[in-house]
């Protein structure tokens, strides 16, 4: 095989790696949406605050200490105590279900029956409230996760590779790991969606608000229920790419990533959310290698949703999403 | 006790289609402008105009420009940056071009130019609706500010990536450039304001607005009844976009003097003019104004309180920022999805009673 | 008495003059994918006359309107307007050739107001362009002032002046109703296509209606269809009938005549098909 096929087969190896990130992001919305028929911009925020929230823990930072420094003219940052990893991720996700408690009681309970545009008005403001919260909470200087992931350079695939093509491939071991344990949750949920007594009340809820509820299923405890399991998968996914580049602000970014995702696969589908990841994953790291050279590089800020937005225009439902039929 | 309508009859229907139909307000409105005119321009300094006046102009001009596609005819928009940008490159390579023709043409052409881009990015409002469209219209947003960085045409291969406006002038007195005085910052914002806020209220009272409502309430019904579709999503996109542009060419021009695609008009920048237009009032022009003034000042009176008055760290305050505008946006949705505009309405509408409210 | 279909006019029995064929369907088929809502289906709408579609629930009537409005195309068959065949188009163009409707869920611009819900249905008669409205001055006033006129007239002759500036959002339903027709009136159309009127009113709001509908066309001799559930408004509204059921045509006449139609009394009255 040529050189150059070989590397572009590694950037394709590479892109689905980082689709399948883009797809546990995008999972985060598509559970929201089907639950409540809100699309949830603050899931990228979401991921952020799980993740500032998780480090803060295990650190053992002092919660709002700036502003409690600010105010008192103290100087406190840390408690004298670190936590184990995974103890600091079972509170993490006890702070995320609490927060999805929190969304339903104060914002979505008033927001029952409003246009879903209004809705989403409403996540974008909970977005920019969660990322000056989480700010105050746990400072905003970039920290560094370490959760105890295996990252750097995979030898074994490298030394197959080259045994084969005489040409290694560079997979990063974090990638892989997140690989796994993506598919591993979006194989849970699915189960969970399919086959519990929760799980059906959820596709019911989704299906129709006032049906579901005159066949005595809580609205309630369902919207808090998938917010926590959308906060659960936040963090997750803030664990992967907290690892791999820092908890920094620009982790919400990765929401913004996750939208073309959504676009391409439908809002309402699991399935379409994993492939709609893997595609635009792949997609932009092929465009980047062959295209991006030609036109200045950093391709990768647009190509999702460029690519997205083309072919919204020929099936608007996306690849999954269920069609819209008008009537009057 | 003075403001009501009773006494004040109408007698044609002109006069029941005026934009003030109460006395009192239709005295307001000459007076405030007769102030912003008249008086202001010979009190403001350096800091008023360049913490408050410019921006609050600018903005405004560009919350009536998002208003009209978003609380008018419905098409939530998350690339207004983008269009500001074009705007902003547009007069740039406008005015190194003709350095002969008036900086206010050029203006208005950036205009234009961003109305026909606002167009393109707009066709596929016809296919796309609701937050589809809202995450689409993304795409033109990291699109075009990837453009304006990568392509150096656009900044006339300049070394800094930057662009410089260069000075230019109005009947001789210099409107761009650091030699700018305040006042003539003010005054040709002022006047750009005013011209865009009475087109938007004629577009808006007349048949297109109605056209642009039909779409935003009801699309098919609206298409069944005889709004051509095309035709309405477009003129809307269109004279947003030229709104935005001409905000754009201004924010640059006249305000900032230098600006980078990315720092000047980031996805940020979107959703500032998409907060402006919910805080104030989705669908009303009073609403833009109370909008870009509320999201101009509140920075300045929470730096002055926070940072000026108990002696907090700069980051500490802009974190705090973050919160009450996410706050605010939640609150309003919540309370009153139209806006300080409705408030105001409400206020009036029990001033009107007062001091019989029954 | 006996209608000659092939007459230019004629004249009823209470002495209103019948016009000339305005609308003509041929042989109308439509599918939705395997389902047929409308099996080759054939009348047509004179010009002056109220003409009524009536049927059980899930007849395909709704369906027929929409065609007729252009909101869905007909797999087979033509339509025929003003002696031309009507050529594939958008609805709104539809609307631009003079007709008008309401709609049986009402359709009203919730966040505008009574007068511009009604000036909506003045858009085909108004023809300033975008430069010229943004102006204002002149042309543009002129015209939404003439306009506006029409629309007060509508307002008087339904009765509605008191909600002119109420948004539409905060009325009632008989209301909106009421306003609803008072936009597809302030058309001016040439073809008036009413969907279930008289659907979910009392019986006072329905004599109200009822008169509205006999006065349109009495006064503004409107050309009308519509579809009603109520037997006896529809018995006393129309000067002819069409009945469907199952999306096939069972009964086309005058009122008498459809109420003595056998098949028409067996779909009312729920005789197996077989």
């Amino acid at each position: 095989m040529s050189e150059q096929l070989l590397f572009a087969a590694e950037v394709t190896l590479n892109g689905l790696m980082a689709g399948v990130l883009y797809a546990l992001v995008a999972l985060g919305f598509v559970l929201i949406f089907k639950a409540s028929g809100i699309f949830n911009y603050a899931q990228g925020v979401m991921a952020l605050f799980a993740a500032l929230t998780l480090v803060g823990i295990q650190q053992g930072q002092v919660p709002f200490s700036h502003l409690i420094n600010a105010i008192f003219g103290t100087n406190i940052h840390h408690f004298p105590w670190q936590v184990p990893s995974i103890i600091a991720i079972i509170l993490a996700a006890g702070v995320m279900v609490g927060f999805a408690w929190l969304v339903e009681r104060y914002i979505l309970k008033h927001l029952v029956g409003q246009p879903d545009i209004i809705l989403f008005m409403a996540t974008i403001g909970l977005a920019y409230f969660m990322e000056g919260f989480g700010d105050i909470m746990w400072g905003s200087e970039i920290k560094t996760l370490d959760v105890g992931l295996p990252s750097g350079l995979n030898e074994t695939i490298d030394t197959v590779t080259y045994n084969w093509f005489g040409y290694g491939f560079f997979i990063d071991n974090l990638d892989i790991v997140a690989a796994v344990i993506a598919a591993l949750l979006v194989a849970a949920l699915t189960i969970f969606s399919q086959y519990s007594k929760q799980g059906r009340a959820l596709r019911a809820v989704a299906d129709d608000h006032s049906a579901a509820l005159s066949v005595g299923i809580s609205l309630r405890f369902i919207w808090v229920l998938v917010w926590s399991i959308a906060g659960f998968v936040a963090l997750v996914a803030g664990i992967m790419w907290g690892a791999k580049s820092g908890v920094q602000f620009s982790l919400s970014l990765i929401a913004l990533k996750a939208l073309p995702v959504l676009m391409l696969g439908g809002f309402t589908s699991i399935p379409g959310a994993i492939i709609g990841g893997l595609i635009i994953g792949v997609g932009e790291q092929l465009f980047e290698f062959a295209i991006g050279p030609l036109i200045g590089g950093a391709t990768q800020n647009w190509f999702a949703y460029v690519l997205a937005l083309v072919f919204l225009i020929f099936r608007p439902q996306g690849l999954f999403g269920e069609k819209i039929i008008e009537r009057v | 006790m003075f403001y009501r309508e009773a006494g004040d009859f109408k007698t044609s229907y002109r006069d029941d289609n005026q934009t003030f139909p109460i006395r009192l307000d239709r005295a307001g409105y000459w007076v405030a402008i007769a102030v912003a005119f008249g008086i202001v321009p010979f009190f403001v300094n350096d800091y008023w105009v360049n913490a408050i006046f410019a921006p609050f102009f600018i903005y405004a001009i560009a919350a009536l420009g998002l208003n009209i596609l978003t609380g008018y005819a419905g098409q939530v928009s998350l690339g207004t940056g983008g269009f500001m940008a074009v705007g902003a490159y547009a007069v740039y390579k406008l005015m190194v071009a003709f350095p002969e023709i008036n900086i206010i043409f050029h203006v208005l052409m950036a205009g234009g130019i961003t109305a026909v881009v606002g167009v393109l990015f707009g066709l596929p409002s016809l296919r796309i609706k609701g937050f589809y469209l809202a995450v689409a219209t993304l795409a033109s947003q990291f699109f075009l500010i990837w453009l304006f960085n990568k392509v150096p045409w656009f900044y006339n291969y300049s070394a800094s990536g930057q662009i410089n406006a260069p000075e230019r002038s109005v009947f001789g007195i210099i409107v761009t450039g650091p030699n700018t005085e305040a006042w003539a910052k003010y005054l040709i914002c002022l006047v750009f304001l005013v011209g865009v806020a009475w087109m938007a209220r004629n577009l808006t009272r007349g048949m297109t607005g109605r056209k642009w409502m039909g779409i935003r309430d009801m699309d098919i019904a609206a298409e069944i009844i005889g709004v051509n579709p095309l035709m309405a999503k477009m003129t809307a996109f269109a004279v947003s976009s030229f709104f935005v542009g001409v905000a754009g060419a201004l924010f640059f021009a006249v305000y900032l003097g230098a600006a980078e695609a990315g720092e000047s008009f980031g996805i940020s920048k979107s959703f500032l003019i998409l907060f402006m237009i919910i805080i104030g009032g989705l669908g009303s022009i009073f609403g833009s104004f109370a909008g870009a003034a509320f999201m101009v000042l509140m920075p300045v009176f929470l730096k002055n309180v926070l940072v000026g008055g108990m002696g907090w760290p700069t980051d500490l305050a802009a974190h705090f920022e973050f919160m009450i505008v996410g706050g605010l946006i939640v609150f309003f949705l919540i309370v009153e999805p139209h806006g300080l505009a409705q408030l105001w309405r409400l206020t009036k509408e029990k001033l009107r009673l007062w001091p019989f409210p029954h | 008495m006996s209608l000659d279909m092939n007459a230019n006019s004629y004249v009823t029995e209470d002495g209103r003059t019948i016009g000339p064929v305005v609308m003509d369907l041929k042989n109308i088929t439509l599918r939705f994918g395997g389902v047929v809502a409308i099996k080759d289906i054939s009348f047509n709408i004179r010009e002056g006359e109220i003409r009524a579609i009536i049927g059980p629930n899930g007849a395909g009537k709704s369906s027929m309107l929409n065609v007729i409005s252009g909101f869905y195309k007909p797999q087979e068959g033509e339509v025929w307007f003003r002696g031309a065949k009507r050529p594939p188009m958008r609805p709104y163009q539809v609307a631009q050739q003079g007709l008008a409707r309401t709609f049986q869920n009402i359709a009203l611009f919730d966040g505008m107001t009574v007068l511009d819900n009604i000036m909506t249905g003045r858009l085909n008669h108004m023809k300033t362009n975008l430069l010229q409205q943004a102006m204002w001055w002149g042309k543009a006033e002129k015209e939404e002032l003439a306009n506006r006129e029409v629309c007060e007239k509508v307002i008087d002759f339904l009765e509605i002046q008191h909600i002119r500036k109420t948004p539409v959002g905060r009325l009632p339903y008989g209301l909106k109703k009421r306003v609803e027709l008072a936009r597809a009136l302030a058309a001016e159309p040439s073809l008036l296509l009413l969907d279930e009127p008289m659907a979910g009113m009392n019986v006072e709001e329905k004599e109200d209606m009822s008169r509205f509908i006999l006065d349109m066309n009495d006064e503004f001799g409107t050309t009308i269809a519509l579809i009603e559930h109520d037997m006896g408004v529809v018995m006393d509204l129309s000067d002819r009938v069409v009945v469907m059921d199952y999306g096939k045509k069972i009964g086309d006449g005058t009122p008498d005549e459809v109420r003595n139609n056998q098949d028409v009394i067996d779909a009312y009255l729920g005789v197996s098909h077989d």
